[in-house]
């Protein structure tokens, strides 16, 4: 378990301090996938380097499995972050060294035997699907194969933890989608706790059990994926999840209206019913819906037609359905 | 078409011995060079506010010293460094003279080289290793200085050829090699065609020197491919 208690960080330079990250309370437990969302700038990249103490937090504290970490020796860290590995955006692969001797490298410096290393890191390498490539160095591979590879290598100590920096951020979706594959499969079949920092909806929505929106230094929100993403409370996370500068949203001119599904209504036509029933039509202006466990959760955002009595029809009959809606500025 | 001087030269291997010294002495003073200017690098580079481990007075101290003797040009610290060379070897005089006044005058320029050639790593591979709880001394054994081969390949040529030209003018100071050939033959007794053929014998060695480092040095570098 990793426990962020009142944790701060602000960083001193010649021209002022900057607050990077406020007073954050979190807990991540073993063996879900949790996510820390926010726009860049926000301080995420911050609160993963204060996990394993690439960046000392100014204030604070950060307990793993009980342990302070900010109270470790140096060395005893350097042992502890054996147990907490990462990923990164750019791979930060070893460049003159081929994948093998990559995925062996963290074995190496903690003076496991050559050979052994090489078998642990074949195993490895089969598991991310790239055992043919072994011999081939980093330049020879596309943007996916090396975040496997880097994935190897951060499995190499058998960590407990998997701190992923914007692991799928330089990626395209298709690739995106088999890394979070992997890295659900790593969770289940390895118990591999895995924290996941991105700047996309899509990456949390895909894998993750709990998530925490960070905005402005501090947390916004936090909660299971489902109920942050269907009922979004804060200002962030429902601009994270429904991007403001949308064209379609900009050019509308009506009231808006956003329907919630929060899994009740899934199998009713509930658009059609409305328009159906109030004879008034609406223009779907956004729609973001998604499958969890059988039940559509998402939401989406309808104009209401200009017509004043048509669209106080529209209201009038939402009132009165069980539909979950508001209506948007 | 050469001068009675060139034959007579010639004949007597003065030349051909150039040849070797010159090769000798810079062999000798880049090995020396890099044994003293390739932990004085790491060390700007590690202590760099950027560094894995910033030590500002350290750097500034190292940084210091190392431009001092960058600044003065090395016929001028050649002579003003004699006395260590007298300290050292007991004697200011010959090869082995030069060759302190080589090492002394190319250290800080190698370690500009080797600092700047290990700030080419990326800052992210540097941070993978510390994430997998590397130790500072792995990170500069195992990520900076094989990450930077290529690059410091790259500046040993250089540094090479830098230490090849100061050996030239070592020969004001009594040290051998094609330099007191076209010194001592070329210019004191008017022999232009002698000069000539030190000068493209030079040239030709900087080419040797120049083709087979760039050759090692792409070879090596495994992101080229």
């Amino acid at each position: 378990m990793i426990e962020l208690k009142k944790l701060s960080k602000i960083f001193e330079s010649a021209s002022g301090s900057v607050e990077a990250l406020r007073d954050v309370d979190l807990t991540i437990n073993d063996g879900e996938i949790f996510g820390i969302i926010g726009l860049s700038g926000a301080g995420k990249s911050t609160l993963v380097r204060c996990i394993n103490l690439l960046e000392r937090p100014s204030s604070g504290k950060v307990i793993i499995d009980g342990q302070d970490m900010t109270a470790l020796s140096r060395r005893e860290l350097l042992k502890m972050r054996r147990s907490i590995s990462m990923i990164f955006q750019g791979f930060n692969l070893l460049e003159q060294r081929n994948v093998l001797k990559n995925v062996c490298f963290p074995l190496e410096i903690s003076g496991v035997k050559k050979q052994e290393a090489e078998r642990k890191a074949m195993d490895l390498l089969k598991l991310v699907g790239l055992e043919e490539k072994a011999d081939k160095y980093p330049a020879q591979l596309s943007g996916g194969q090396k975040q496997r590879v880097a994935i190897a290598r951060a499995l190499a100590t058998d960590p407990k933890y998997l701190l992923c920096d914007e692991a799928t951020s330089a990626l395209d979706p298709n690739t995106t989608r088999s890394i979070l594959e992997l890295l659900r499969t790593i969770n289940q079949t390895m118990g591999v706790t895995i924290i996941v920092i991105t700047h996309e909806m899509k990456v949390i929505d895909q894998i993750c059990d709990r998530v925490a929106v960070i905005d402005h230094s501090s947390i916004a929100e936090e909660g299971r994926v489902s109920e942050v993403f269907t009922n979004p409370r804060s200002d962030i996370a429902r601009e994270l999840i429904l991007p403001k500068d949308r064209a379609a949203l900009d050019t509308a001119g009506g009231r808006r209206i956003r329907l919630i599904f929060n899994g009740l209504y899934s199998q009713a036509p509930i658009i059609s019913q409305m328009v159906l029933e109030c004879q008034a039509p609406v223009n779907i202006l956004f729609a973001d819906t998604k499958e969890y466990e059988g039940s559509i959760y998402g939401h989406m955002i309808v104009e209401l037609p200009s017509d004043q009595r048509q669209a106080d029809k529209i209201i009038a009959w939402l009132s009165n359905s069980e539909v979950v809606w508001k209506e948007e500025n | 078409m050469f001068s009675d001087m060139f034959y007579k030269v010639w004949d007597n291997g003065l030349i051909q011995m150039g040849v070797v010294e010159t090769i000798y002495m810079t062999l000798i003073a880049t090995f020396f060079s890099y044994l003293f200017g390739l932990p004085m690098g790491v060390v700007l580079n590690v202590t760099d506010q950027n560094g894995i481990r910033p030590t500002p007075w350290v750097n500034r101290v190292l940084g210091f010293v190392v431009n001092f003797f960058r600044s003065i040009p090395f016929i001028i610290l050649m002579v003003a460094m004699l006395p260590v060379a007298r300290f050292i070897l007991g004697t200011s005089l010959g090869n082995g003279a030069v060759i302190v006044m080589l090492v002394i005058g190319a250290s800080p320029y190698v370690a500009r080289m080797v600092e700047s050639s290990l700030k080419e790593v990326d800052s992210g591979i540097i941070e993978a290793a510390q994430s997998m709880g590397c130790t500072n001394f792995q990170i500069v054994s195992k990520v900076l200085l094989p990450e930077a081969k290529p690059s410091l390949i790259n500046g040993a040529v250089i540094s090479m050829v830098t230490i090849l030209g100061y050996s030239a003018m070592s020969a004001t100071i009594g040290g051998t090699g094609l330099g007191q050939v076209a010194i001592i033959y070329g210019h004191q007794r008017s022999k232009p065609d002698i000069t000539w053929i030190c000068v493209l014998l030079t040239v030709a060695i900087v080419q040797i020197i120049q083709i087979v480092g760039t050759h090692i040095a792409r070879r090596t570098d495994k992101r080229v491919k």
